[in-house]
């Protein structure tokens, strides 16, 4: 039965990456470009040991990002703000360390929770919205992700803070080494490996352990299938609200920090914005279990990475954003058609079950 | 329109333009009112306020729809492509079409599949995005004008419309500075200056939605099936045949809206909607999906949005931070009437804020008019939502006799 059961959960994702691998090829026939060729091109630059590592890096920031996302979801609630959320998160983090002198392990540790707290903070305008006002924090994160772009921009152009970079791009001071985490290179020399690595693996085991082994995860999760059985049963349903939203937050303020503190040690203009959009998608793909979340992550980013050189095929790196898109559309597609198939399937044992007893009575 | 109707629309109009008027009085900034501020806001405004119709359209038949921004990404670049293959009609003609292909799909996933709809959306943004992208490149790289990421120029023009006998008179009127009479004058002049025919189509959606939706069978059976999908199959409503319409027309009025984003700016470009598509949402959302409560949030949009783009002497953002606090005292007033205190105290804190803002600086950063929309949507939001009516099976997957 539990075999069956991990069949049947493996079966809608390999499902849904066949025919989205099939529209992929579709697609470069319309265009005319050779299969093969862009699948080999893929597959050879992406596994080579500098592009294994960049992906490690990307997948890093996707996971963190998608565990945020996922919080939420198991609760029903829809953080679409993991954007604003990071991006606050991730200027905080960069004034305080570039502000710090302290040995590495005080002053990462400072500015991981000064990331966390500006996080949550952004992340609770939209918990308090919620539970005291009623407005639903779809619209409300959407709304704060733009207040957050706007609050950036003014911080980094009309304020202090924001200098001209040795880039020529405007952003905030640079962070000395004792306040970065470069991380370790083993796969390729010339490429670390983010040190974030290893504290996302953390934050990740540190996720399933809340939710699975705890009172707060039990509570969380039993209001995400049924909000009004949670209540009856004494949960606090606008309590549980209110911390998962912060939660949410505070992870969402660590997912610009593996490259912040692993690679530009700014935060500048050009700061990528919208990896939340991502997390949403990867948390879908991964259905909010950690280690999904990790493999979903992990494809994500070889996408990512692997469709660099294609160019030289003549194909846009574009057509890896497209197989995502596709993927994330035909893979939740099929995770509902299984759904369906399964409790159908279970319907009919049982009326079996149902018609041999009362045969036999 | 009734007459309890026009009464209430007419006096918002009036209300608007005194708080305006008393706003260009005491700053002396004729640019607030002035007929070429409210041209262009009616062209900022005009792809939100097709976006926000959209919304209108799918969750009234209960699909929600957070795909907005890839339908009008769509509809971006099938104007741009199509417009400068085949001129400008034929953009939008393609725009409507690439639109409504986003619709179909969500329909596909979020109808026929019963997915959340919330995370089909989401995929089909992603999706619209990679793919306008990826073709961009393979067609518009190696076009004369185009590159990369834009389209060459698109071929022709939409007509637009000026009444000079209107236009002139206002415009000199508008200038004499008169309170209320000259702000009223440049504002109905802007209403008639290069006013675009697709501002005018826009309009008339507006007019025939309100119709449509509310005033026929047609409308009554779609908006059932956003209430209650399960009463209205049980009087012989075809439920899912009314998604799939509401949500492809959704996908045809996101994707005019991207249309006419392309063509006011004569190309097609990456990441020209800007969330437009999500704030949309917004509007519709804060006009309580109902079509004049949305195109008056649009407006606003539009209107902030020119404010700051127009802005010469930085003088036009500090006049909406004196509209602003006007605005908040006068809700704070209502709020004292209505003995909603704790609200009422909120408002003309908030009110006061402003005023002393304005009245301590000399002027203020665009940035500061580039999120006032936004925060003003979170607190009509805020105040407001437990006035607001979503419709009652909104987001909810239907599946024909599977009621629970």
């Amino acid at each position: 039965m539990n075999l069956r059961r991990i069949g049947m959960s493996l079966i809608a994702p390999a499902i849904g990456l066949f025919i989205s691998l099939a529209a992929t090829a579709v697609i470069l026939i319309a265009i005319g470009a050779s299969i093969s060729t862009v699948f080999s091109s893929m597959w050879n630059y992406g596994t080579s040991p500098r592009a294994m590592s960049l992906m490690l890096n990307l997948a890093t920031i996707y996971f963190l990002s998608a565990l945020a996302v996922s919080i939420g979801f198991k609760m029903n609630l829809f953080n679409i703000g993991v954007n604003g959320q990071y991006v606050l998160g991730a200027l905080a983090a960069a004034v305080v360390a570039s502000n710090l002198t302290l040995p590495k392990v005080a002053s990462v540790t400072i500015t991981i929770l000064s990331a966390m707290i500006v996080g949550a903070l952004w992340a609770g305008i939209a918990a308090w919205l919620k539970v005291a006002r009623g407005v639903s924090e779809v619209i409300s994160t959407i709304m704060l992700n733009f207040i957050a772009i706007g609050i950036i921009s003014y911080i980094i152009v009309r304020t202090p803070i924001g200098t001209e970079t040795s880039l020529n791009i405007r952003g905030t001071k640079a962070i000395p080494e004792t306040g970065m985490l470069r991380g370790v290179a083993f796969l390729d020399p010339g490429t670390p490996i983010y040190g974030f690595f290893f504290i996302s693996i953390v934050v990740g085991i540190a996720y399933w352990f809340l939710l699975n082994r705890t009172r707060f995860g039990f509570d969380l999760r039993a209001t995400g299938k049924s909000a009004s059985a949670a209540r009856t049963s004494g949960v606090q349903s606008n309590r549980m609200i209110v911390v998962t939203m912060l939660l949410s937050g505070a992870v969402a303020g660590l997912v610009g920090l593996p490259y912040l503190l692993g690679d530009t040690g700014s935060y500048t203009l050009q700061f990528p914005t919208d990896w939340g959009f991502t997390g949403i998608a990867i948390a879908l793909l991964g259905r909010n279990n950690p280690l999904g979340i990790a493999l979903g992550a992990i494809l994500w980013a070889f996408l990512d990475i692997s469709s660099g050189q294609l160019i030289l095929e003549g194909v846009p790196r574009e057509i890896s954003t497209i197989m995502q898109g596709l993927i994330v559309i035909v893979v939740v597609i099929s995770y509902e058609v299984v759904r369906r198939y399964q409790v159908k399937s279970e319907q009919t044992s049982v009326a079996k079950a149902l018609e041999k007893q009362e045969a036999s009575v | 329109m009734t007459y309890l109707k026009s009464r209430r629309f007419i006096g918002a109009a009036f209300t608007a333009i005194t708080m305006l008027s008393i706003t260009r009085t005491i700053t002396g900034n004729g640019d607030l009112t002035s007929t070429v501020t409210i041209a262009q806001a009616l062209v900022f405004a005009s792809p939100i306020a097709l976006a926000g119709l959209a919304g209108i359209w799918a969750e009234r038949a209960g699909v929600i729809n957070i795909g907005l921004e890839g339908m009008m990404i769509l509809g971006t670049f099938g104007a741009g492509w199509a417009g400068w293959q085949w001129g400008v009609w034929a953009g939008v003609l393609a725009g409507v079409i690439f639109g409504a292909i986003g619709g179909l799909l969500l329909a596909v996933a979020a109808v026929t599949f019963g997915v959340d709809q919330i995370i089909a959306g989401t995929a089909i943004n992603l999706l619209a995005l990679g793919l306008t992208k990826f073709l961009a490149i393979l067609l518009f790289t190696n076009a004369p004008g185009g590159g990369q990421a834009q389209s060459p120029p698109i071929k022709g023009e939409i007509p637009t419309f000026t009444i000079d006998s209107i236009v002139g008179p206002l415009t000199t009127l508008h200038e004499q500075g008169i309170f209320f009479i000259s702000d009223l004058a440049g504002i109905v002049a802007g209403l008639f200056y290069n006013l675009s025919l697709l501002t005018i189509i826009t309009f008339l959606l507006f007019v025939m939605t309100s119709y449509l939706l509310w005033k026929t069978a047609f409308g009554l059976r779609l908006r059932s099936a956003g209430e209650n999908p399960w009463a209205a199959d049980s009087l012989g409503v075809k439920v899912v045949q009314f998604k799939y319409a509401a949500v492809v027309f959704s996908g045809m009025l996101a994707g005019l809206g991207g249309a006419y984003l392309s063509i006011a700016s004569t190309i097609y470009r990456n990441g020209n909607t800007a969330g437009r598509g999500f704030i949309g949402l917004a509007t519709m959302i804060f006009g309580d999906w109902r079509p004049g409560g949305t195109a008056a949030g649009a407006l606003m949009f539009g209107y902030i949005d020119t404010l700051r783009l127009i802005d010469t002497g930085n003088q036009n953002v500090k006049g909406l931070i004196l509209l602003g606090a006007i605005i908040l005292f006068a809700i704070g007033g209502i709020m004292l009437r209505r003995a909603r205190r704790n609200s009422a105290i909120g408002f003309l804190i908030l009110g006061s804020v402003m005023i002393g803002a304005y009245f301590s600086a000399t002027s203020f950063p665009p940035e500061v008019a580039q999120v006032a929309p936004y925060i003003t949507t979170l607190l009509v939001l805020a105040t407001a939502s437990q006035n607001l009516r979503p419709p009652a099976a909104d987001g909810v997957p239907y599946r024909k006799g599977d009621h629970h």
